[in-house]
C-alpha cells in the first residue's frame, strides 16, 4: 500500500495519521489519564488546574474547557481517546457524534433508526455539494 | 492435534455491554438485535470449543498511544476488566490459557510475526462484547481466551492482505500445538460506522453485505481492500474489519457460512455477527 494519503479526499473525516500523532499526542494522554477514577474527580472539580499537568497548547485547552469536540479533532484529538472526557461528562458515544455533525441528539438518533448516514454523496469532498445530501 | 474449528465474526459495539450489563436487551430498540443471537449462542453451546483466541483492537485502555503495538498477544492466566471511563463491565474476569499463548508467539514470531507480548493486561469491551454476544451472563466464560490486539487507532491499521497471512499463520501455528484442542477464532468490529467528524454516523449496508457474501465467496479478493477504501466506503472505524481477515485467514479456504445476522444500528453502528466453520468439524 503506498503512502499517498488520499483518504484526504474524504469529506468530514479526520484520519488520524503521524501529523495528527505529534500534535495531538499530550491531548489525547490527557484523555487517557481520565480512565483513572481519581483522576476523574481532580478533572470535574477544577478543569483548568487538571489540565495544567499536560503540555496542550492554548487550542488544545479550548476544545476541552469548551467541550468543542469537532475542534479537538481539528487539533489532534482522537476520538477512542476524547470519547473518554465525554464518559466523565456521563455523555454517550450518540450525544458527542450528534455535537460533532451539528445535530440535536434526537435528530442524530432518528438519522441511524432511519439506516444511518447515506454514503451516496458523502464519499468526495465536493464544495458545490447538495447541502442536504451531508446530512444524509 | 490442536486445530481451529470455526470462526466467528462479531461487532463489539460498547452500547451492546451496556444493553446487556443493564438488563434492557427487551426493549423494542435492542430486541431484534439480540433475538438475532440467540441462534449463535445455541450454536457456540454446542461446539463447546476448548480455547478461543480473540482478535480485537484496544480502545485507548491497555494500550495508549506511548507504545502503539500493531500485533499484541496476551499470555498471562487472566485478564481483567478494563475501567474505560465509567467502570468495569460487570462481567467475569477472563482466564487465558498460557501454554497455547505462548506457543503461538513462539510460532509466530518464528514464523515472520513479530509479535508483542503482554503478560499482563486488562481487556476492554473489544474483546468482552463478542464473548457476552455469544456466551450471555454465564457466572464464568465458558472457555479460556487468548487476547490478539490490532492497532487500528493511529492509522495505518495492518493490511487487510497482512491481517489474513497473520491468520494463516495462527492456524499453522495452533496445528503444532500438541494436544487435542479444538480452537475457535473471533474477529472483531465492524461493520459499518463512522464515530467521528462531520461524516458520523456513516451506513452502508451494500458494502457491508458483499463483504459478508464475500467471507466465503471470495475472502481472498476482501484483503485487497485498500484502507481509504474501508474508510471511504464503510466510515473511519469500518477500517476495524481488516480483524475479520485475521479470523478468515485461521479457517480452512473452503469454510462454510453457518449463520448471519445483520442489524442497524447498534448506536453508531452496522452490526453483524456471522459463524463460519471448517467443513471438517463437523
Amino acid at each position: 500500500m503506498s503512502n499517498t494519503r488520499d483518504y484526504e479526499s474524504i469529506p468530514g473525516t479526520y484520519v488520524y495519521d503521524a501529523r495528527r500523532g505529534r500534535s495531538g499526542y499530550a491531548l489525547n494522554m490527557f484523555c487517557m489519564s481520565l480512565a483513572k477514577p481519581e483522576n476523574r474527580k481532580s478533572f470535574k472539580e477544577n478543569e483548568a488546574a487538571y489540565l495544567d499537568r499536560f503540555p496542550l497548547s492554548p487550542e488544545q485547552r479550548r476544545t476541552v474547557l469548551e467541550r468543542d469536540w469537532l475542534g479537538m479533532l481539528r487539533v489532534g484529538g482522537n476520538i477512542y481517546y476524547t470519547i473518554k472526557i465525554a464518559f466523565c461528562d456521563g455523555l454517550t458515544f450518540q450525544d458527542v457524534a450528534g455535537r460533532m455533525c451539528g445535530m440535536s441528539t434526537e435528530a442524530y438518533a432518528q438519522m441511524m433508526l432511519a439506516g444511518g448516514r447515506n454514503v451516496d454523496g458523502n464519499r468526495f469532498k465536493q464544495p458545490e455539494a447538495d447541502p442536504e445530501s451531508h446530512h444524509g | 492435534m490442536a486445530r481451529v474449528v470455526a470462526g466467528i465474526a462479531c461487532s463489539h459495539v460498547p452500547a451492546i455491554g451496556v444493553a446487556i450489563d443493564k438488563g434492557k436487551t427487551g426493549t423494542p430498540y435492542w430486541e431484534p438485535l439480540f433475538k438475532g443471537y440467540e441462534p449463535a449462542r445455541k450454536w457456540l453451546a454446542e461446539l463447546k470449543p476448548d480455547v478461543a483466541i480473540v482478535v480485537y483492537n484496544d480502545h485507548a485502555n491497555a494500550l495508549s498511544l506511548q507504545i502503539i503495538p500493531t500485533f499484541l498477544i496476551g499470555v498471562a492466566d487472566e485478564f481483567p476488566i478494563a475501567d474505560e471511563g465509567f467502570g468495569p463491565r460487570p462481567v467475569p474476569k477472563v482466564l487465558g490459557h498460557p501454554e497455547l499463548a505462548w506457543h503461538l508467539a513462539e510460532s509466530l514470531i518464528l514464523d515472520e510475526f513479530d509479535m508483542t507480548i503482554a503478560n499482563e493486561m486488562p481487556v476492554d469491551h473489544g474483546l468482552t462484547v463478542p464473548l457476552s454476544i455469544t456466551c450471555g451472563q454465564p457466572a464464568a466464560w465458558p472457555f479460556p481466551v487468548i487476547p490478539i490486539c490490532v492497532n487500528v487507532v493511529q492509522y495505518p491499521p495492518p493490511t487487510g492482505a497482512r491481517c489474513y497471512k497473520l491468520g494463516q499463520a495462527i492456524r499453522r501455528a495452533v496445528a503444532g500445538f500438541g494436544g487435542d484442542l479444538r480452537v475457535l477464532i473471533y474477529g472483531t468490529g465492524g461493520m459499518s460506522h463512522q464515530l467521528q467528524g462531520e461524516r458520523a454516523g456513516l451506513i452502508n449496508q451494500d458494502f457491508d453485505a458483499a463483504f459478508l457474501d464475500g467471507l466465503t465467496r471470495d475472502p481472498l479478493a476482501l484483503t485487497r481492500i485498500t484502507h481509504t477504501e474501508y474508510m471511504r466506503e464503510s466510515g473511519s472505524e469500518g477500517i476495524e474489519m481488516v480483524m475479520w481477515h485475521v479470523m478468515r485467514g485461521a479457517l480452512d479456504e473452503d469454510a462454510i457460512e453457518v449463520y448471519r445476522h445483520y442489524h442497524v444500528p447498534a448506536s453508531n453502528t452496522a452490526a453483524a455477527l456471522m459463524i463460519l466453520a471448517n467443513r471438517s468439524a463437523s
